[in-house]
């Protein structure tokens, strides 16, 4: 769970980073959950924050982001939950970039996939593993 | 008794601290930084461009205004706070970061940056990506029909545009419409299975601000100013924006 600085240490503080997990375990159950070190307000930022995104300097946003990318490895996750757009943007690249092998997703793709409606074109950032599960029903559409 | 005081002569040089002091509560606490470096041991932009955040502190401290001016890392420290979150005196340096951004010629500042500015400033719209409101409505509408005609037990999800007096007016950003629309959809049957109140608006949809990214106060205000225009003219109670 990557703990937004935008949200979590400029915004609503820990009380918001508890929401996020609760919200999390709930989704993934309590066993599947592993936090990174550190976190919440003390967490790093992504290194995808402040416009980095679009800066230019990629070589510098990524040397920044390795911090982020280490501490993602070290959980031994196969998912990483990236509850902020520049985030998963950011987390999505370190991975391919550094060859990390985890997937970087976003909250409403597991809420929804753990309320079983998650839809075949809304699974994009899943893995194998999680591709196919809990798939709903659909139907041809109409003319 | 105490001699009189030490004059220092020589012309005072530095405009940052005392430009970045006038605007912050409390001054930003700038000069009461310690030294002791926990915002850079802390920081993951430290080492980058030759430049941590306490040096970069000191720097500004000993007036050294043209020097920072030479240095990108304005443009690699993302302003995350973490510095002034760990520090004992809780000094604002990523004020100071964006004073400095400020301080760079419009024309210098980072083209990708920039650019994304310049777009949102095209469309009452604010994307970043130059989408506009019609784009914008186009693609919810035809998105939302295809779940409606494919997903089963999906045929009633609403996605609101302009709905007048809904409680939440929720940003989008400009990606999903633009690159990946599927993505727009779980968080549409997130708010449905609440019960969820809401509408996004064809006028300030987009969530982005890279405006204040390019530390361009003028633009960065009329963005805001849209979206939150576009909030109040639909008569919703909460604006909702995670960016």
């Amino acid at each position: 769970m990557q703990d937004p600085c935008n949200q979590v240490r400029k915004t609503f503080g820990d009380a918001y980073a508890e929401d996020l997990r609760f919200v999390a375990k709930q989704v993934v159950g309590e066993e599947n959950f592993i936090d990174m070190t550190p976190n919440r307000s003390n967490n790093y930022c992504c290194g995808g924050g402040g416009g980095a995104l679009q800066a230019g300097y990629t070589e510098e946003r990524r040397t920044y982001g390795k911090i982020k990318f280490d501490q993602i490895m070290a959980t031994g996750a196969t998912y990483c939950i990236a509850p902020c757009h520049n985030c998963h943007s950011q987390i999505h690249d370190l991975s391919e970039h550094y060859e990390g092998g985890y997937h970087t997703v976003h909250l409403w793709t597991l809420i929804c996939l753990s309320m079983g409606c998650l839809g075949p074109n809304e699974r994009a950032y899943l893995g194998e593993d999680l591709a196919e599960l809990l798939m709903p029903e659909t139907k041809e559409a109409e003319e | 008794m105490a001699e009189e005081a030490i004059k220092i002569s020589g012309k005072k040089q530095s405009t940052f601290m005392d430009k970045v002091r006038e605007v912050l509560p409390e001054g930003g606490n700038l000069n009461l930084c310690l030294t002791c470096g926990a915002c850079s041991s802390g920081c993951p932009a430290t080492g980058l461009s030759g430049m941590d955040p306490r040096k970069f502190l000191r720097m500004a401290a000993l007036g050294l205004d043209e020097e920072i001016l030479k240095s990108d890392w304005a443009w690699q420290c993302t302003m995350c706070w973490r510095c002034m979150y760990v520090c004992p005196m809780k000094i604002d340096i990523p004020q100071l970061i964006y004073h400095t951004r400020k301080s760079w010629p419009r024309e210098n500042r980072p083209k990708g940056i920039r650019g994304s500015c310049d777009m949102a400033l095209k469309h009452d719209s604010c994307s970043a990506m130059g989408a506009s409101e019609e784009d914008f409505k186009f693609v919810v509408e035809d998105v939302l029909e295809e779940v409606r005609n494919t997903q089963v037990g999906w045929e009633d999800l609403q996605a609101p545009i302009n709905k007048q007096g809904a409680m939440f007016y929720v940003n989008q950003n400009s990606r999903e419409p633009v690159t990946e629309p599927d993505e727009m959809v779980p968080l549409w049957k997130i708010l449905h299975k609440v019960g969820a109140d809401w509408t996004y608006g064809t006028k300030g949809w987009a969530a982005e601000n890279y405006c204040m990214f390019l530390a361009d106060d003028a633009a960065w205000k009329h963005i805001v100013e849209v979206k939150a225009k576009a909030v109040d003219d639909l008569g919703c109670k909460y604006w909702v924006n995670t960016e």
